[in-house]
């Protein structure tokens, strides 16, 4: 079953406190050639069936990120498919 | 008559009961509405309080904003009906577009919960209108989603217009651009506020009596007072 992937970012103009403070933390872990970190969040989308066109499919998570995933006033967002099983989500720790 | 405020129950809501008694004490019949029945029961204008709505899960305000009421309240705001957000109710009401921009993570990441010093803009609104323009005022902010920010040109029309409504005074708890506590849309009668003014109308709990006058304003505003 083909599955979409949403991730949402805040937009390059908004600052990224958050981003900042990881970006910060690095130093202590003895990485000290990191210029920037921002930080985002990742969505996957499974619609009913298998039938469904998958040009349908990112039609359909584009309403969906357009409508509630992202807020387009501080965020982007990019669509894209993928295969079950064709990457890791579920990599163990 | 006396004028009846709606004020909507939303899962995660929790200054539903202390804006519900802000109400009560301004002098009005606090409603209580609830976020999965679209019916607004004749109220003559809404309170969106502050909490967690839906758990904050997305964005503050992101999933709230498609609740059953919000449809009904969404419409009702655009044809005049007073519409007061505060805090998360401020975050809903820009993710349901009545208010421009947004509310961001605070720049310094940390919550931030003190009595903070404010400025009242604008008494051109219908809930700030019991208020003198330039007016300080003292309540308490409590977020961490509180910083706002918008576009350059939707800074400059809000400052040129007159719609930024409250300021943070004597330190911005936040990062918020401009120093912006609360705005309003262009006819007036939808305001957000981030400052907490159902926190500052008793002396035993809150550092003023402050907030009472928002929502006085909102009842002389419905007794046909000018927005």
């Amino acid at each position: 079953m083909a599955r979409v992937v949403v991730d949402v970012m805040l937009k390059p103009e908004i600052l990224d406190p958050q981003g900042q403070a990881v970006a910060n933390a690095l130093p202590r872990l003895g990485i000290e050639d990191v210029s920037s970190v921002r930080v985002g969040r990742r969505i996957e989308i499974e619609f009913n069936g298998d039938s469904v066109d998958p040009q349908e499919q990112l039609a359909r998570a584009q309403e969906i990120a357009d409508k509630l995933l992202a807020n387009p006033v501080i965020e982007d967002f990019t669509i894209r498919l993928a295969e079950a099983g064709s990457e890791r989500t579920d990599v163990p720790a | 008559m006396t004028a009846r405020v709606g004020v909507v129950v939303f899962p995660g809501s929790s200054d539903d009961t202390d804006a519900a008694r802000a109400v009560h004490l301004a002098g009005g019949e606090p409603v209580r509405l609830w976020h999965d029945d679209p019916a607004l029961y004749g109220v003559d204008a809404v309170v969106l309080p502050g909490g967690a709505s839906y758990g904050d899960y997305l964005r503050g305000g992101a999933i709230a904003r498609f609740a059953p009421v919000m449809h009904t309240i969404i419409d009702a705001a655009l044809n005049g009906l007073p519409v007061l957000g505060i805090g998360n109710g401020f975050q809903i009401l820009c993710e349901a577009h009545l208010l421009p921009g947004a509310l961001a993570r605070n720049q310094h990441l940390t919550f931030r919960s003190r009595n903070q010093w404010l400025r009242i803009e604008t008494s051109a609104t219908a809930w700030t209108n019991a208020f003198r323009p330039g007016q300080e005022v003292l309540m308490p902010v409590k977020h961490g989603y509180g910083r706002y920010v918008a576009d350059r040109r939707t800074l400059d029309e809000l400052e040129a217009t007159g719609r930024v409504v409250v300021r943070y005074l004597r330190g911005n708890p936040n990062g918020s651009e401009h120093d912006i506590a609360g705005i309003a849309n262009a006819a007036g009668n939808v305001v957000g506020l981030m400052p907490h003014p159902e926190y500052a109308v008793e002396a035993l709990t809150g550092p003023s009596l402050d907030g009472l006058g928002v929502f006085t304003s909102t009842l002389k505003h419905l007794a046909g007072a000018p927005a």
